[in-house]
């Protein structure tokens, strides 16, 4: 697949403070995005922006490629992993799964057991959700990832929680994602073996 | 579209059931409050009788408030609600799959129980059968009402009280139909069947119309 996703000339206001003025970039299939800046700089909230869970004070934001139709609404192609992890504590590990599969998947993805063992958690997958460590919760959302393939993959602070190997297999989701052309945008403090990519850095907030 | 539907519909089945408080919890608060009625009024048959439907009218109202807070709040709190927006389903209709999965775990409950405690209150035979026809017909719309409530109070920590003082004014329309057709059904001398349409008509019209509010109040909780 080929893609690439455009935001044109936003501007982002919350809370009456301007955290993001006129920012334009690109992504392309293949490319990550690592978004830095300090606590506050507006991280979260450009990501959440092009989730469409945040309404922008101005501009565009427009994804297009081979099987994507014009005019397509860009979170439809994204997947979110944000702070919370979206997940129902009563629920296994792999009816969570199910529920996303179900909710999100418009091509294809893998079945919720494969994606569970792409992050090493197939030992659990019958557990209450509730029950599994904060590390194991953030490996069952990023599981999310792989239930239903979506090209763009806006990830918030991805590795916390995760210890080294986990840190490694994202690494690896996410180079794998790219190889099959997928975008990434990333917002981290912390390297997350995305080194290679191009990095934007947000602004002291004003 | 249909597939997010279902699915919704039967995780939150299922999350009402394995989190109880759900089904159980709304019969037995509907119980209690049954129970402790004829204690306040005194023994008086024919007074309870009467005053009987419009009872389980007002402690169905009350259990099926119940949880309703929680309808959104929880998927607001947990991130599952920004996903949500992400998939290729409208809002209204995931409003409409909680709506309808909250019905079938707590106000179902209340129709096939009320009448085991009409008997409490000497409801009798025709009058029982009245009071469910009434609930299965009236509670859909307590539970679309609510649901715009449980929208807009979605990003409030102690958002129930807030959401029962906004939705209970509202309910007065179904309460009025529903207890006079209720009471109408054990008596020869009022018909039954015009206030019972019009509570079918007010639960059709929340059905097709509160998925929309809550939909719209659910948009503006990420500005």
């Amino acid at each position: 697949m080929s893609a690439v996703l455009t935001v044109q000339n936003m501007t982002l206001v919350r809370g009456g403070r301007t955290l993001v003025r006129g920012l334009n970039f690109e992504v392309r299939s293949g490319d990550a995005l690592l978004l830095t800046g300090a606590n506050g700089a507006g991280k979260s909230t450009l990501l959440r922006a092009i989730a469409g869970l945040f309404t922008p004070a101005s501009g565009a934001i427009s994804i297009s490629g081979d099987d994507i139709e014009d005019d397509e609404n860009p979170a439809l192609q994204a997947h979110y992993v944000g702070h919370s992890d979206a997940l129902k504590g009563a629920l296994s590990a792999r009816e969570n799964l199910d529920f996303w599969a179900a909710a999100l998947k418009r091509r294809g993805g893998l079945d919720p057991l494969q994606a569970l063992a792409a992050v090493n958690l197939a030992h659990v997958a019958d557990l209450p959700v509730g029950w599994l460590s904060a590390g194991q919760r953030r490996r069952t959302a990023l599981a999310r990832l792989f239930v239903a393939e979506r090209p763009l993959w806006l990830l918030d602070e991805p590795t916390t929680a995760l210890d080294a190997a986990s840190q490694a297999r994202l690494a690896q989701s996410m180079a794998a994602h790219r190889a099959k052309g997928g975008m990434i945008i990333a917002a981290t403090h912390a390297p997350i073996g995305l080194e290679d990519a191009a990095e934007l850095r947000l602004g002291a907030p004003s | 579209m249909i597939r997010i539907f279902i699915a919704l519909y039967q995780r939150d089945l299922r999350l009402a059931g394995r989190i109880g408080g759900g089904a159980s919890m709304g019969v037995v608060f509907f119980l209690i409050l049954v129970t402790i009625t004829p204690f306040a009024i005194g023994p008086d048959l024919n007074l309870l009788a009467r005053i009987g439907p419009a009872i389980l009218w007002i402690a169905a109202l009350l259990a099926t408030l119940l949880g309703l807070d929680r309808l959104f709040q929880a998927d607001q709190e947990d991130g599952s609600l920004d996903l949500l927006h992400m998939s290729d389903a409208p809002l209204e209709l995931v409003v409409t799959a909680k709506c309808l999965a909250h019905w079938t775990a707590t106000c179902l409950p209340l129709v096939l129980a009320a009448p085991l405690f009409g008997l409490m209150l000497a409801l009798e035979g025709e009058a029982l059968a009245g009071l469910s026809a009434t609930l299965l017909a009236g509670t859909p719309a307590l539970t679309f009402l609510g649901a715009i409530g449980a929208a807009l109070t979605a990003s409030l920590r102690r958002g129930g009280l807030l959401m029962a003082i906004l939705i209970l004014p509202l309910a007065i329309p179904v309460l009025i139909f529903g207890v006079s057709a209720a009471s109408s059904a054990g008596m020869a001398t009022t018909p039954f069947l015009p206030p019972f349409l019009i509570l079918i008509a007010l639960s059709l019209a929340s059905m097709a119309l509160a998925p929309f509010a809550a939909a719209a109040a659910l948009r503006s909780l990420g500005e």
